[in-house]
Parts: structure tokens; C-alpha cells; sequence
């Protein structure tokens, strides 16, 4: 075993005593199984608590927008009768500029109360800032790790921008280079220190998010009588995805489509030194995406409390240079400037309202903030340096770190529907590696991971030859 | 020479590529694991000496002298001609008209 692995062995005893005795391991039962509900009401917040401690720290209540402008152009290209309605909720008013502020306030306040002198994350950037950010308000120290560079010492501009922001907000940085070992050096810090481990994957860190979708649900009720029926979210490491659609929940929209976004990376190795810099997206991408929606707890946690398979009913994939477009679109007919990746979702709302009947009202619900490396301009200037090439026309034809396309009108945006199936077989498979026989209480769990009301979770058991003992 | 209370980046190699983790791509695992880190000097020095700091949030740590000051780089970039007049397009193509 190398030093690395042997060290991850300390990670239980370092996390319990970094997360404020939190046990995960009481949830656990059977072979396979958690009790999840449990898991997330063990912290003891409401939502309306959650909500009175985000306010504190300049977190929550962002605006929504309906993008009037955006939404007549809709209706022109679509056929008669249809183009959805889509309105924005405006994260980049958050303190740190983004819907990662939700995500850290609670777990700042809770290393606040209990005692802790300072919080560590691990982060591609802004939920480093975010973290930063609510330290700073809390009096509390702050160390933020992140992976910036490649082996040359060269950080791609939006990393760049990000590792700034953390450090803006008097925050010690530490600035790595690519790899997995992110989450050794984080480790090794937290047991160095005795911080409280604010990772983004805590209950704290989904209970956070929930305001976001119990605000949007309250919202459109509010103005529109209903709920949304469909939600676009950015989807990552998945506490977007989870905390979104458990605030809907909250907020009696049971029935709004929650469906994931990814901007599609598919080809490119994320632990990879070269490829590391031919990635124009640092976030919100699939190299998230589809490995944390498979094995969400592949994290630095014991069990994630970010669960995507729970909530999403769909997942759709859309190329760099529509994303790239659609930011540059929305600031020029929207008025509004926001980061490239906090509209990855917005890129994909854009051809599915075209599908949808003109009364659908479709959220977007996040946006990020802009700045001196996080635009399309940085990060296609900085793409052409690394070799790749940009051009106009069919953004199908867009292959991660090779060539990103540009489409030419708002008719050529599109999305790629990743098939939910074939990621819900690969978590099952991943779940049961091993495992020939379950128990009927471990069954319910198992679809409940996978949002599974029919019997897509029996016919996998059966398929493969697994037994549900009673 | 580098004066004690200077704001400097420092360099620190946190694994050599033997003690890496396993499972790593070829280009990356035949590299060490490094760190950037930035605080204030403690003692006067040159650059590449092998140095302590002292970190905006008061912890010590020691590296390699890289620079003083290092200032940030990125940019805007240039304007993307593939970019730059998506909404003069857009405007005249749908949003040009009495109704509006």
C-alpha cells in the first residue's frame, strides 16, 4: 500500500472528529443499505431555520427573472403553440457569486457553534470562495485546496479567477497540480489542523441548497398560481441536483421534472496532467457528473449526502460552445452578465423550451458571477493557445479538448439526452459489486436510490441472478 | 534579497511520484504531487532558498522562495469573433418587429 492509501485509512477517526461527531456509520444497515432520511434530519435544521442562518451571511432570497427577451426568441423558432417559458434565478447575488454561498453558509455556522477555530474545503473554485467567504463573516479561519495547475505551472483562467476569489476573501490557499491526492493533502490538513470539514457533501451542505428549490417553488406558486413544471440544474458532484429537488419537495412541488445538466467532457481523463488544461469547463461538467451520479460516495465524506439518482428524472448534455453562446446571448439580449459555467443549464432550457407547450413555465436556477478569467473570451483565447480549435457550425460536431463549435444561430442549440437507464444500471452494478442476496429492506433502498416506482431495480436483481431475501 | 514580511508565493513538493496514489494516468503519475502557497516571509531570503511563511490565517509553512508579489495573470482575453455579435444577429432575425 503507498503512502497515500495508507494515510486515507486515518479518514473515519479524522472525519468524526472533524465533523463534529457526526456518526455516519449508526445510519448504515445490512450489507448495503442507509437510512437517508435519517441521515439528513439528524442536523436538526427546518428549512425555515436553514433559511434565518443563509440570511445572516448575505446567502438566499436571490432574484428570479423571466427572460422576456429570451422567451419572444423562443417563440419565433418554435412551431405553433409551443416554446416554454423560462425564468432565471439570479445565484450570482449571493454573497460569494454564486448558489455555492447556500451550500457553505450552514456548514460555517455550524463549525461557528460548535467550537471550531477554522473550516477547510476542497473545491475546483467556487465553493472555495463560498466557503471563504462565510469564514470571513463567522470569524473563523479558512483554508481552501484546489487543483490549478498542471505540471508546466499553468492554470487555466477560470481556475485561476477562482483560486483568486478564495484568496480575496483572506483565505489560505492551497494551490495543487492535477490529481486525485486533492483529497489526501485535504485530509492530512484536517487532522494537522482539527478544522471542521466543510465538504461539499455533508447533509449540511445539501440542506443548504434546499432553500434554493423551496424558493423557487414558493416563488412561481406565487406568481403563477403553480409550480414550475420543470426545473433545469446544473449537475456536477449532484448536491445541486439533490438539494434543488428536495426544496421542491418542501415547498409541495412534488411533481416539477427535475432534470440535470452537464457540459459534455466525454473523452477527456480528469485525472489526466495533459488533458487537465484542454477542459474550457471546470465545473458542471460530465467528468462530474456521470462518475458522481454512479458512485456518489466516492467522496470525502463517509457516506454523500448528494444522491442525484434520487431526484432526476432526466439528464441532458450540451457541448462548451453553446454554453460559451448562450452566456454571451444572455448578456447581450438579457442585460445580464453571468459566468459561462452557471449557465450550463440555461444553454440546455433554451431547445427544450422549443419542445415544450407555450403554458410550461421551465426554472433555470442558477447563475454564477463573471470576472477577469471566468468568460467565454478567456477561455477561448486561453483553448486556441492549448491547440483547440474554435469555429462556427453544428455544435454537434464539438469534440471535448479537440475542437469546440460555435453554433451560429439560437435554432442550432441543441442537447444530447444521456440515457438515465444506463447510469442507474451502472450505479446498481457498482452498489452490488460482490453481493448475491438482499434483503427486502435493502431493496426499498435500492430504489429509492434510483427514483425506481415500477420494477427496473427487481429485473436488475433478477438479470443478475441476485436474491431478495424476505 | 527578499525582505521579512514581503507577501510571497512558496513551492512545496507534497508526493514524489512513488508515493502517489495508485490507478493515475501515465502522464500524470511519473509526477510529483506539488503546492503553490502564499503568506508573508518570516526572515529575509533569496529566491529559490527553502523558506517559512507565515499564512494570511497565521499558520507556518515552509517551501521554496518562487516569487514576491506574483500578480494575477488572467484576463479577459481577446474578443471571439464567433462570439461578439450574437445578440446584433439575434435582434435583427427575431426581435425586430412591430409587435415588440
Amino acid at each position: 500500500m503507498g503512502k497515500v492509501e495508507e494515510f486515507m485509512r486515518k479518514s473515519p477517526e479524522i472525519m468524526k472528529k472533524c465533523l463534529g461527531g457526526l456518526d455516519y456509520e449508526k445510519f448504515r444497515f445490512g450489507k448495503i443499505g442507509f437510512h437517508y432520511e435519517e441521515l439528513m434530519s439528524s442536523i436538526g435544521y427546518s428549512i425555515e431555520d436553514v433559511g434565518k442562518i443563509l440570511k445572516e451571511t448575505k446567502v438566499g432570497n436571490t432574484p428570479m427573472y423571466e427572460l422576456k427577451n429570451l422567451n419572444r426568441v423562443i417563440k419565433k423558432i418554435s412551431r405553433k403553440g409551443y416554446g416554454a417559458k423560462i425564468l432565471l434565478k439570479d445565484e450570482a447575488a449571493n454573497a460569494s457569486g454564486s448558489f455555492k454561498s447556500r451550500r457553505a453558509a450552514l456548514s460555517v455556522y455550524e463549525a461557528k457553534k460548535k467550537g471550531y477555530e477554522g473550516v477547510i474545503a476542497e473545491t475546483s473554485g467556487n465553493y472555495g470562495a463560498a466557503v471563504a467567504s462565510q469564514a470571513a463573516q463567522r470569524n473563523l479561519k479558512c483554508i481552501i485546496v484546489q487543483e490549478v495547475f498542471d505540471s508546466k505551472g499553468i492554470g487555466q483562467p477560470e481556475i485561476l479567477e477562482k483560486g483568486r476569489k478564495c484568496e480575496a476573501y483572506g483565505a489560505e490557499v492551497w494551490q495543487l497540480t492535477v490529481g486525485p491526492e486533492l483529497f489526501y493533502w485535504a485530509l492530512v490538513l484536517l487532522d494537522e489542523t482539527g478544522y471542521f470539514n466543510a465538504s461539499l457533501y455533508t447533509p449540511y451542505g445539501i440542506k443548504g441548497i434546499e432553500t434554493l428549490g423551496y424558493e423557487i417553488g414558493i416563488e412561481v406558486k406565487e406568481k403563477y398560481g403553480r409550480c414550475p413544471d420543470y426545473v433545469l440544474v446544473t449537475h456536477a458532484g449532484g448536491g445541486n441536483v439533490t438539494g434543488t429537488a428536495r426544496g421542491l419537495i418542501e415547498a409541495g412541488c412534488e411533481d416539477t421534472k427535475v432534470i440535470g445538466v452537464s457540459v459534455d467532457l466525454r473523452g477527456l481523463h480528469m485525472a489526466s496532467d495533459h488533458d487537465f488544461n484542454r477542459k474550457s469547463f471546470t465545473t458542471g461538467h460530465t467528468g462530474f457528473g456521470v462518475p458522481f451520479a454512479i458512485n456518489p460516495d466516492r467522496v470525502d465524506v463517509p457516506i454523500n449526502a448528494a444522491r442525484p439518482l434520487r431526484y432526476m428524472d432526466g439528464y441532458l448534455l450540451v457541448s462548451q460552445g453553446e454554453v460559451f453562446y448562450t452566456t454571451i446571448l444572455l448578456a447581450q439580449i438579457e442585460g445580464i452578465e453571468r459566468g459561462p459555467a452557471g449557465n450550463t443549464s440555461l444553454s440546455a432550457a433554451i431547445p427544450f423550451a422549443r419542445e415544450l407547450p407555450e403554458d410550461k413555465i421551465i426554472v433555470v436556477q442558477e447563475t454564477e458571477y463573471t470576472g477577469a478569467g471566468k468568460h467565454p473570451f478567456a477561455q477561448l483565447t486561453f483553448a486556441e493557445k492549448m491547440g483547440i480549435e474554435v469555429s462556427i457550425g453544428n455544435p454537434r460536431d464539438n469534440i471535448p479538448g479537440k475542437k469546440i463549435v460555435i453554433p451560429e444561430d439560437v435554432k442550432e442549440l441543441g442537447f444530447e439526452e444521456y440515457p438515465m437507464e444506463d447510469i442507474k444500471r451502472s450505479y446498481l452494478k457498482h452498489r452490488l459489486k460482490g453481493i448475491d442476496e438482499i434483503s427486502s429492506k435493502e431493496l426499498k433502498f435500492l430504489k429509492e436510490e434510483v427514483k425506481d416506482k415500477e420494477d427496473f431495480v427487481e429485473k436488475f436483481l433478477f438479470e443478475k441472478g441476485v436474491k431478495i431475501n424476505a | 534579497m527578499v525582505r521579512k514580511g514581503d507577501y510571497v508565493e512558496i513551492k512545496l513538493v507534497l508526493l514524489e511520484p512513488e508515493e502517489r496514489a495508485e490507478h493515475l494516468p501515465d502522464d500524470t503519475k511519473n509526477l510529483p504531487f506539488e503546492a503553490k502557497v502564499r503568506g508573508y516571509l518570516l526572515h529575509d531570503a533569496n529566491i529559490g532558498d527553502t523558506v517559512e511563511i507565515e499564512t494570511p490565517i497565521g499558520r507556518k509553512v515552509k517551501g521554496i522562495l518562487l516569487s514576491v508579489s506574483p500578480p494575477y495573470r488572467h484576463n479577459f482575453g481577446k474578443p471571439i469573433r464567433e462570439l461578439i455579435d450574437i445578440g446584433k444577429k439575434i435582434r435583427e432575425r427575431y426581435l425586430e418587429d412591430k409587435d415588440g
